[in-house]
């Protein structure tokens, strides 16, 4: 059943692969990118129940804090921008 | 036994969750529409995830680290959210056509206006 | 008194992430929390005395639920609005007024307002709220305010003020 959920978790992740390579501008891709982070906490949530070990949440959790920063960071970066697209 | 499976349920509504905001991140119009389909349904989905995580496990190592990770992104999430909102909108991406109204621009287009 | 908060504040996380007793986990734990007060402690917005106060801490408590409730009932609408074939939206940015005036009751204001049906912050202006609308219902800022923020006010003007 848990091979299950992986399933559809990857189907998620093209999505927001697709939307990563053709969204019109380039909020649109920031915001995939902090849509993928997040699913791969998931991915880590079901890794360790998977292998019952507890260093997968350890990754789960920096990578909750690196993806926040990151994306405050390209927020702050498309702010001073304009758009010609 | 039982909490092992309130924690499946918990998981396979938190996965479908996950599902449904990343088809709303394909077939929503604009920027701003799709960070409402992102944030709530993929941080829920994922909150809900590791809540199973945590009820499967226990109070144990695995289950607490899984419980504070939920508790972060429930509160990172919509932080992130407001600042790619705020920064999309003075990059200068506008509202899809179908908008009813736009307040924001208004307003600080002409506290520009009055600042030149 | 703030940096005494913060110590045990940080501490109690150190022992739940590691998730043992043992002194010298201990002593680390210490030694790591007192070198991260040392470098942004003057960061935290804690006051403790406010913190510790049991009505506060009580309406908090009762705030959560209320909360979570809330959010299951926004993900069942957008999930409604992502299915359906015809994308029933009507999206605009409306602005609210709030009455709550420190900056931490403005801010969970904020998270709220994004993770309830329909709606994103997109910024703060003293007080005035501008919120991302996926369905707008109503004719002006008294409406939407009401719509937006009326079922949260009250509970979080008793936590935090």
């Amino acid at each position: 059943m848990i091979m299950w959920m992986i399933y559809i978790l990857l189907f998620s992740s093209f999505l927001c692969l697709y939307r990563i390579a053709l969204g019109p501008t380039a909020p649109d891709r920031a915001v995939s990118i902090d849509i993928l982070g997040t699913l791969i906490i998931g991915f880590c949530a079901l890794a360790a129940l998977t292998f019952k070990r507890d260093f997968y949440l350890n990754i789960a959790i920096s990578w909750a804090l690196l993806s926040y920063i990151g994306s405050i960071a390209l927020a702050k970066f498309l702010e001073n921008r304009s758009f010609d697209e | 036994m039982f909490w092992h499976t309130l924690g499946y349920i918990i998981i396979v509504i938190g996965v479908l969750f996950d599902l449904l905001g990343c088809i709303g991140l394909v077939r929503l119009p604009d920027v701003y529409n799709r960070l409402q389909a992102a944030t709530k349904c993929v941080t829920l989905g994922t909150a809900f995830l590791l809540f199973g995580v945590f009820l499967i496990f226990g109070f144990s190592s695995t289950g607490i680290k899984s419980l504070l990770c939920a508790i972060f992104v429930l509160i990172a999430s919509p932080t992130g959210a407001h600042a790619l909102a705020r920064g999309s909108h003075k990059g200068g991406v506008k509202l899809w056509d179908g908008s009813v109204i736009d307040l924001y621009a208004e307003d600080t287009l002409s506290d520009k206006n009055k600042g030149d | 008194m703030k940096y005494i908060g913060e110590f045990i504040f940080l501490l109690v996380l150190w022992v739940l992430l590691t998730w043992s007793l043992e002194p010298a986990q201990l002593i680390v734990g210490a030694v790591v929390s007192i070198i991260i007060i040392g470098l942004v402690g003057d960061v935290f917005l804690m006051q403790p005395q406010r913190a510790f106060n049991p009505r506060r801490v009580f309406w908090f408590i009762v705030y959560i639920p209320f909360l979570l409730w809330y959010i299951l009932l926004a993900n069942l609408d957008v999930a409604y609005r992502v299915i359906h074939p015809n994308l029933p939206i009507r999206p605009g940015i409306v602005k609210i007024k709030t009455t709550l005036k420190t900056p931490m009751a403005k801010t969970f204001l904020a998270n709220s307002i994004t993770l309830t049906p329909g709606t994103l912050t997109v910024d703060i202006i003293d007080d005035v709220l501008y919120v991302h609308w996926i369905f707008i219902k109503g004719k002006d800022m008294e409406d939407w305010t009401k719509a937006i923020i009326g079922r949260f006010e009250p509970i979080l003007r008793r936590i935090f003020e």
